[in-house]
């Protein structure tokens, strides 16, 4: 039953571009590609997010992976299937940057969500303050490449190449959370989540663990960043690094639910296609009213859908009450 | 080469930074220390104090003082309605529903400040002097700013310390379920605490307000950085967070004059990150 939905919803995906939508063809495919990237970072978040580790510094791995695929091929000419490894490998030396501490020394909870807000401000202050080459608060335009080399450079006049590409990383990202799902090391993470102290004193190697999905989550948030860059061709600090963008990937998982698979594919959908719809509403009239409902409707998801669209499953992270025994904990050492 | 002088000039502004800023961070860890919910949107209540004064200021022609009183009990008012529209409906979910409605909340004050007032940036051109002293220039507008902040936090310490409610908030920042078990409810601390917290971002506005000019993102540019403060300091920790604010305002200041304004807040950031692995429960609490 399963397989044969899972089917019927890919074979749509999969028809989708060629569905007749007269003139709004274009705009349709360019709102599913958002969707589709989106839901990839969203998915990556919550690889995360699930047992506990809330980041509110992804931002800082998107515009890291955005920005690197970018520079290099815009100053060197790196084709951006060798600047994505390269993207990929920032991305991890970062997050073991942050992470390696934050584990080793117990910052967890509210601690460890500050601590990589920070380091997505960073990031995003670093990109503006390297001006001279990183373009600053204005942004950077991926260098065109010719139509010899468009399969190279990853650059594509055909919105539908760009679909695919995005499905595929999507259907990726969903394939890395499935394994997580699977693998042996989830119920040590859940485990973690729980309690930390108790997790180490049945022998889960509890910093090594935790390292271990953040890099993973990571490395999948920058190809995000890097599909990001190549489809909108274009990167700027404000929109790929720094909190606003860290909590709209938050917004999007949570909305979705953080527990279930298609979880922040749902929220990434609900909430792009409700920002769209405004966006198109409004147009150019009354400015700043279409992001006012938005904000809105975010708070009104949040306190009447607590769980998540496809939630249920919002066992973990309740800590209310007492404090957590956790963060006590790290008070303490 | 910058000659010294205006490192210590640099230095100077700092420490006058730093009283605002304490300010803001005091009010959003007494709020943690109470609630246990970090408000993403603190300094965005602030940016709407300080379009309430604006505006008292320039178009109903009140004398900055009294704007700013208004500003005060405006916010406060903010606060309370924060506390009981957003956070009071969603008090027994997981922290991370709680952190994210004060987020949306972000978004929704960003966007309708830009919606009634545009992105222009306005500013009260007060035009205070400039005092002198020993070669230094000191801004009139950041000492005052700096003396009323100062003013307000040992009010603040004092009401902590020698009131009955102020007591009753530390007891439930120390020990929410010792307090349940004497037969108190929170909810009356929670509210009185959400209404000091939004006081003290009231106050905060209009001595912002005579330093800078005032813009929707306003909060993007402060807010952060009173997170981190915080966090350095301890949450809940009201001492902590006073050291720190000083630590950041200097590094700011400071990096600002030697390298840019952005790499200040990199650098004071980069420290951020560093004493967090030193001391993760606040940089007054030593590791045993």
């Amino acid at each position: 039953m399963r397989r044969t939905v899972a089917l019927g919803l890919l074979t749509a995906l999969g028809a989708a571009p060629w569905v007749p939508m007269g003139g709004m063809r274009q705009y349709v495919l360019h709102v599913l590609i958002q969707i589709l990237i989106w839901s990839l970072i969203g998915t990556a978040w919550s690889l995360m997010g699930r047992f506990g580790l809330v980041s509110l510094g992804h931002g800082a791995f998107l515009g890291v992976g955005a920005y690197t695929t970018t520079l290099l091929w815009n100053f060197w000419g790196l084709p951006p299937w060798i600047g994505c490894l390269a993207a990929v490998a920032f991305a991890v030396l970062l997050a073991v940057a942050i992470g390696y501490p934050c584990f080793r020394f117990r910052v967890v909870g509210h601690y460890f969500a500050l601590a990589t807000l920070a380091l997505g401000e960073v990031i995003r202050l670093l990109i503006i303050a390297e001006r001279s080459w990183t373009g600053g608060s204005l942004g950077l335009t991926l260098r065109p490449a010719g139509p010899a080399s468009s399969l190279i450079a990853l650059q594509f006049r055909d919105k539908r190449v760009f679909y695919f590409g995005a499905l595929t990383l999507w259907l990726l990202g969903l394939a890395v959370w499935t394994r997580v799902d699977r693998g042996v090391a989830r119920p040590a993470l859940e485990a973690i989540g729980e309690d930390e102290t108790a997790a180490a004193s049945v022998g889960i190697p509890v910093t090594r663990c935790k390292l271990g999905i953040t890099v993973l989550s990571a490395a999948l948030t920058a190809v995000g960043g890097v599909a990001y860059a190549q489809y909108i061709s274009y990167v700027n600090p404000e929109t790929l690094a720094g909190i606003d963008v860290s909590l709209r990937i938050v917004f999007a998982a949570v909305l979705g639910g953080m527990f279930s698979l298609l979880g922040p594919t749902v929220g990434s959908a609900l909430t792009i296609s409700l920002a769209e719809l405004l966006r198109v509403a409004f147009g150019l009239r009354l400015i700043g009213m279409a992001e006012t409902i938005y904000g809105l409707l975010l708070i009104l998801f949040i306190i009447f859908l607590p769980a998540g669209i496809c939630g249920g499953a919002g066992r973990a992270f309740e800590r209310r009450g007492p404090r957590p025994a956790a963060a006590t904990a790290t008070r303490r050492s | 080469m910058i000659g010294p002088i205006f490192l210590v000039e640099a230095a100077v502004n700092g420490v006058l930074l730093g009283g605002v800023l304490a300010l803001l961070a005091l009010g959003l860890n007494l709020i943690f220390g109470v609630v246990d919910i970090i408000w993403i949107a603190y300094v965005d209540l602030v940016m709407l104090g300080m379009y309430a004064v604006y505006f008292l200021v320039t178009a109903a022609g009140w004398p900055v003082w009294l704007a700013g009183l208004g500003g005060i009990g405006l916010v406060a008012l903010l606060g309370v309605l924060v506390h009981l529209l957003i956070i009071a409906p969603i008090l027994d979910t997981a922290p991370l529903n709680q952190l994210l409605a004060t987020g949306g909340l972000l978004f929704f004050l960003q966007s309708l400040a830009t919606f009634l007032w545009t992105t222009d940036h306005r500013s009260l051109r007060l035009a205070l002097p400039v005092l002198e002293v020993g070669g230094l220039f000191v801004s009139l507008a950041r000492l005052i700013a700096f003396a009323v902040a100062l003013v307000a936090l040992l009010g603040l310490y004092l009401f902590l310390t020698r009131t009955y409610m102020g007591t009753a908030m530390r007891a439930v920042a120390q020990d929410r379920e010792a307090m349940t078990l004497m037969g108190a409810s929170p909810a009356r601390v929670y509210l009185v605490t959400s209404a000091i917290g939004g006081a003290m971002a009231g106050l905060a506005s209009p001595l912002l307000l005579i330093q800078y000019s005032v813009h929707p993102h306003f909060g993007a540019q402060f807010g952060p950085l009173t997170f981190m403060i915080c966090v350095l300091g301890g949450l809940g920790d009201m001492i902590g967070a006073f050291v720190a604010s000083f630590i950041m305002s200097e590094i700011i200041s400071l990096g600002g004059v030697l390298l840019s304004t952005e790499m200040g807040y990199v650098i004071a950031f980069a420290v951020f990150i560093v004493l967090i692995f030193a001391r993760p429960g606040g940089i007054l609490i030593r590791r045993e």
